[in-house]
């Protein structure tokens, strides 16, 4: 049984019990990913599974045999950084940083769902297909990510300043190439 | 969290008759919940059964003109679905009020009928908690019980449902669908599938062991305005402290089912025939045998008023 995690191959793990989110920083030592709460309510954990956000810490790494994961390290690198990696440090997007790599995975994604026409709780018309990523939009589809510093403002103006209304920008979210395989 | 073996069913029955064969088994989906009580040992199953692979991911039109949704439909697809937001927009806004964006592309339908009480004593392994080890009491009762349930109560348990979803599914009428381990199949009323606590908190549904959801049935589209309003002490992600679903039809007339207040969706037959008297009315029908704690008294109220706000709204 095999899992791809940012383009490469691994192993799953021979233990039943190893989440997701403790096969990513454990086993294949890729720390970035962050264990917030370890229980689903923080959004630190925040991965992207085929391209769709899910919480690490509530999966079992076994159940995605099979699947291709995307970590941050799988956005961008140090030399490299994703789009929205560089809107968080000029817009002040993070504080101590601990929730970033969660935030950052998780807006990735939610752009895309906005552009495929998932509703949000805020959004007025449900059977819009089209829908602006203005203030309460993107603060509502970004509430599974919690800051404990606080920096929402900034976290939302990188968003915004990344994506625009979520609708403008013309290309796929930007997976370095070998993780979009 | 304690071992477990772990097998991918190859079909419905199979599974069925899996979980029929070993009574510590589970079936597990999304996860999001039974992972969650896992690494607490609030659960303990020996085996999971994994049936994402079954197929059951389709929603489609039914022969009377409503809707099959397979078990296993994410929350975030069956809200975005085209005919659910068309004809059931009840069940999309439900759907989104609950959870976050990462849980709800995870969380299935079926599981999300089944997950278990937020009840903070229930998941508390130190205290006294029928719903978890039964005859060991209830801890709520007498202790924090802001959050608990309101009518429908018993001495043994005061936990609620958690479930925005099944709101929107008790007053949209569904219908679960199952099999069971001897292959037959069967469906359940939504208003026949969850139970009271009574003396028994630990058994929730009508699901025998064994017994595996296939899906879910909406009856055809009923019309009229569908809202669902949520009050809860963050503007999102956290659990309703009442939640209101309600369809309202152009005479006054309709159907509301409550969130946050009881051990199952709360809908009585004799409060929705009263739809066209005003929130007073329905609500002093809906919450006629409350038994609420001096910390949650203030649901009653809170139950009035929502749905007040939710008629006039409707009434634009």
């Amino acid at each position: 049984m095999t899992i791809t995690v940012n383009g490469v191959s691994a192993a799953l793990p021979d233990d039943l019990r190893v989440s997701l989110l403790d096969f990513v920083r454990e086993h294949l030592l890729l720390p970035g990913t962050k264990k917030g709460c370890d229980q689903g309510a923080c959004g630190a954990c925040t991965i992207l599974a085929d391209g769709e956000r899910i919480l690490s810490c509530l999966a079992l790494a076994v159940q995605y045999d099979g699947r291709s994961i995307t970590t941050i390290e799988g956005l961008g690198t140090v030399d490299a950084l994703h789009p929205l990696q560089q809107a968080f440090v000029e817009h002040d997007g993070f504080q101590c940083g601990y929730c970033t790599p969660g935030q950052i995975c998780s807006a990735v994604a939610m752009v895309e769902e906005a552009r495929r026409g998932v509703p949000s709780h805020v959004t007025s018309d449900l059977t819009s297909d089209r829908f602006d990523l203005d203030h309460d939009e993107l603060r509502e589809r970004m509430s599974g990510n919690l800051c404990r510093c606080g920096a929402y403002n900034g976290i939302a103006a990188a968003i915004h300043a990344t994506y625009g209304d979520g609708n403008t920008v013309s290309d796929k979210p930007q997976v370095m190439p070998e993780a979009a395989e | 969290m304690r071992p477990f073996t772990f097998e991918r069913a190859s079909s419905i029955e199979a599974a069925a008759k899996s979980a029929a064969s070993n009574s510590q088994a589970k079936f597990i989906a999304g996860g999001t919940n039974l992972l969650d009580l896992m690494k607490l040992e609030i659960e303990t199953p020996t085996h999971l059964i994994d049936v994402n692979g079954l197929g059951l991911d389709k929603i489609d039109a039914t022969p009377d003109g409503g809707l099959r949704i397979g078990a296993l439909v994410r929350n975030t697809d069956l809200a975005a679905h085209q005919a659910v937001r068309r004809d059931y927009g009840l069940l999309s806004r439900a759907l989104v009020a609950g959870a976050s964006g990462q849980l709800r592309n995870v969380a299935t339908t079926a599981g999300n009928l089944l997950q278990r009480t937020r009840c903070p004593y229930f998941y508390d392994t130190n205290m006294p908690c029928n719903k978890r080890q039964l005859g060991s009491g209830c801890s709520a009762i007498d202790g924090f019980s802001r959050q608990h349930a309101i009518v429908g109560v018993s001495d043994s348990c005061i936990a609620t449902h958690p479930s925005d979803m099944a709101i929107a599914m008790q007053a949209l009428d569904a219908t679960v669908e199952t099999v069971k381990p001897d292959g037959s199949s069967r469906t359940i009323p939504i208003a026949d599938f969850y139970r009271l606590p009574g003396d028994t908190p630990h058994i929730e549904s009508a699901l025998e062991r064994g017994e595996f959801i296939t899906g879910v049935l909406l009856p055809p589209p009923t019309g009229g305005k569908h809202i669902y309003r949520k009050v809860r002490d963050r503007a999102s992600y956290a659990f309703a402290l009442v939640s209101v679903g309600v369809v309202i039809h152009p005479d006054g007339t309709g159907r509301v089912a409550v969130g946050g207040v009881a051990h199952k969706p709360w809908r009585i037959g004799e409060a929705d025939a009263k739809m066209q008297e005003g929130a007073r009315a329905v609500v002093g029908t809906l919450l006629a045998n409350a038994r609420p704690t001096e910390q949650n008294r203030f649901k009653v109220d809170l139950v009035e008023r929502t749905l007040g706000a939710v008629i006039s709204e409707a009434r634009g």
